[in-house]
């Protein structure tokens, strides 16, 4: 089989070397480009959100290298990436293009369909041979996330911009030639030590940001317009609400997802309504009560569970007290004015931060009124 | 005398404002982009050289902001370069000192920007729809033969406004013919325009938005009066168009240079005498990886001044040294 799969952040890196182990061949997608962009929304439905379009693109581009397995994770509940796999089937069809299709389900919603795709995938290597694959496989994820971790809480404080994201990449170079777990971990330590040898303001005393949303803008940079990037090198901290190691945890290994986030959800919107919906209502709540400064949420334009989370936004951001700025993203959105938004909403987050620090010099009453206008 | 300069380069106008010491403003020039910032920039510091000739201020700093902020900074050498969200409300708050809620609308965007305490709390900018934007009232103005500035006091004499469908731009002009083709009066298929923009507006941009006042309405826009009273129906309670409505963005620009040069030495403005240099953008597509970046070149006579556009960051190493 000749395998290709959606580029997502890091995953890439992580399913070359799980499909490769498997005795399988990987057509590696490389990171999706203006070209895969327009390709794939030259054939989707024009109201079709941007994953679902960027996919289509990176299918395209791998079916014409050569692959001849699709594989892509599903998702489950109403949201219409759920239902991703077959209109991507029936596009490909029509474009004369029959590749065999492979949606993996959560192995616990659905065991035996599981069991039987991954008997498909692992070719010749046996249940027991399976079992080192992953374990290398979680190795290498671990580190890639711990890597963007890192870079995360450097790139704000860097002296020179652009050198946080240089180590990064020198560093996924590394994890991405490792295999064996030995050299998994000696490829993790050089791929840190490049990020810690990056120079720091260390009086710096970044504003802190939680990214939430829709996973696949989330975790794909191209999808988000750099979002990461371009907040880090605007000094500021972020962290995002879903990493690949914690993803693996809540939704894969587990039906339930983030219980963190659905919990704190519950009295603003109790049901699951698709996608990261829920998930994004409380998230904005964990990251207020860790006294983050503020709150960006990606969202696909058109996607539906994340308008229902943008609805409670201006709520939820008066009772919690934290700023939410709303990205909506899709193939027409321009990087000058997502940057124009950023920028904006830092500085909101900085002069509120200094208002915030002089509030706590006021008189108690005043302080109450004061901090709860901000 | 001291002086702050402030440009703001947007899609259909760049204005420049030269403030004092005292934040008053001594020269304020509005002016159409006509797609050419770097020479309608020229053209506009020209037109204040030669004003000051007479009564001589000296330059302490510049600002730009605007769409073309970046560009313009770097050509004439700025002191602060800003988003024009955080431009629009520092002017706002000078002018109208505790306001809560300021209202833009310009060429080719609209925005909201919330203030608490003289501190912006929460803003939004219109993303997929430029409807309801200058551009298209001129263009409407056009359509139906009125002069721009006549079509406010116009929508004004109105007394039964028409329903437009203000959604989309291209669907408003079409609803727009239609009731001129049943035989609606066009002042009021414009007082029925103006309702419908600002109706669009408040539910788009300003969706889930706390407007409190005061409440002040700016931009180019806010030369039509039709509009201002649309939006004082439509919020029930009185909307504020300052004396200087169409340059506050530039205002805003001039007044953080101050803050900005105070905490460098002097500032790195050009002088007036670049209105007369040469300068040339040219483009290219770096081939260097899949995501082919568009990187810009500006050079001033010849030499190279600044470099942008790559994700990689391989070309930018002159923007550094530039600025």
């Amino acid at each position: 089989m000749k395998i290709t799969y959606p580029h997502m952040g890091t995953l890439a890196m992580v399913a070359e070397q799980l499909i490769e182990e498997m005795g399988q061949e990987s057509v590696t997608p490389h990171r999706p480009t203006r070209q895969t962009l327009a390709l794939g929304a030259r054939y989707s439905p024009e109201f079709a959100c941007i994953p679902f379009k960027i996919c289509l693109g990176t299918y395209l581009e791998g079916l014409d290298r050569g692959a001849d397995t699709i594989v892509s994770g599903g998702g489950y509940g109403p949201c219409r990436a759920g239902l991703y796999g077959e209109i991507h089937r029936g596009i490909l069809n029509d474009l004369g293009y029959d590749p065999e299709i492979i949606f993996l389900w959560p192995p616990l919603k659905k065991p035996v369909d599981f069991i039987k795709k991954v008997n498909l995938l692992k070719g010749p290597s046996s249940w027991f041979d399976l079992v080192g694959i992953i374990r290398r496989a979680w190795a290498k994820l671990s580190a890639l996330d711990e890597l963007e971790l890192l870079a995360q809480d450097i790139r704000p404080r860097e002296l020179r911009k652009g050198e946080t994201s240089r180590a990064f990449n020198r560093g996924t170079a590394y994890l991405d030639r490792a295999r064996a777990l030995s050299e998994i971990a000696e490829a993790r330590e050089a791929a840190l030590q490049e990020l810690r040898k990056v120079d720091l303001d260390e009086e710096a005393d970044p504003l802190k940001v939680g990214i939430i949303g829709e996973i696949y803008v989330q975790l794909e940079p191209f999808a988000n317009i750099y979002v990461e990037e371009t907040l880090g090198e605007m000094g500021v901290r972020v962290r995002r609400s879903i990493y690949l190691t914690s993803y693996t945890k809540h939704d894969v290994l587990s039906t339930k997802g983030d219980l963190r986030s659905k919990k704190l959800a519950q009295p603003y919107l109790p049901q699951l309504i698709g996608g990261h919906g829920q998930n994004s209502v409380g998230d904005v709540i964990r990251y207020a009560r860790m006294g983050y400064d503020g709150v960006v949420q990606l969202a696909p334009f058109t996607c539906i569970p994340e308008i229902v989370a943008k609805s409670l936004m201006p709520h939820l951001s008066r009772e919690y007290n934290i700023p939410v700025l709303t990205l909506f993203i899709d193939e027409q959105t321009g990087r000058t004015g997502a940057e124009t938004r950023l920028e904006a909403f830092v500085d909101l987050m900085e002069q509120r931060r200094e208002k915030m620090s002089s509030v706590e010099k006021l008189p108690a009453e005043s302080r109450l009124s004061y901090s709860s206008a901000l | 005398m001291d002086g702050y300069l402030g440009i703001d380069v947007g899609s259909v106008s760049t204005n420049l404002v030269l403030i004092d010491e005292e934040n008053e403003i001594l020269i304020s020039l509005y002016l159409r982009t006509r797609g050419e910032p770097i020479k309608v920039v020229q053209e506009g510091l020209k037109e204040i050289g030669q004003e000051l000739a007479r009564s001589p201020v000296q330059i302490r700093g510049v600002g730009t902001t605007g769409s073309a902020r970046h560009l313009t900074g770097v050509v004439v050498g700025a002191d602060v370069v800003k988003n024009e969200i955080t431009a629009h409300a520092v002017a706002a708050n000078l002018i109208a000192p505790g306001v809560q809620t300021v209202l833009e609308l310009g060429g080719q965007d609209s925005k909201i920007i919330i203030l608490r305490h003289g501190v912006v709390a929460d803003f939004a900018m219109n993303t997929v729809c430029a409807a309801g934007t200058g551009s298209f009232l001129d263009h409407q103005a056009a359509r139906l033969n009125i002069p721009i500035e006549k079509f406010g006091e116009l929508a004004l004499s109105s007394k039964n406004p028409v329903h437009i469908a203000g959604r989309c731009s291209v669907f408003a002009e079409s609803d727009m013919v239609h009731k001129q083709q049943v035989g609606h009066s066009t002042e009021d298929i414009i007082a029925g325009l103006c309702d419908a923009l600002v109706r669009n507006y408040l539910n788009n941009v300003g969706k889930g938005k706390d407007i409190q006042p005061p409440i002040v309405f700016q931009g180019g826009v806010a030369a039509n009066v039709g509009i201002k009273v649309a939006f004082e129906k439509a919020l029930k309670q009185e909307v504020i168009v300052p004396p200087h409505f169409a340059v506050m963005g530039a205002l805003g620009a001039a007044l953080l240079s101050k803050t900005a040069v105070k905490k460098k030495q002097g500032s790195s403005f050009r002088g007036f005498e670049l209105s007369e240099f040469e300068y040339e953008t040219s483009s290219f597509e770096c081939q260097g990886c899949p995501n082919i970046c568009e990187i810009v070149n500006i050079s001033m006579e010849g030499e190279l001044l600044a470099r942008w556009g790559s994700r990689c960051g391989k070309w930018d190493s002159l923007v550094e040294t530039a600025l």
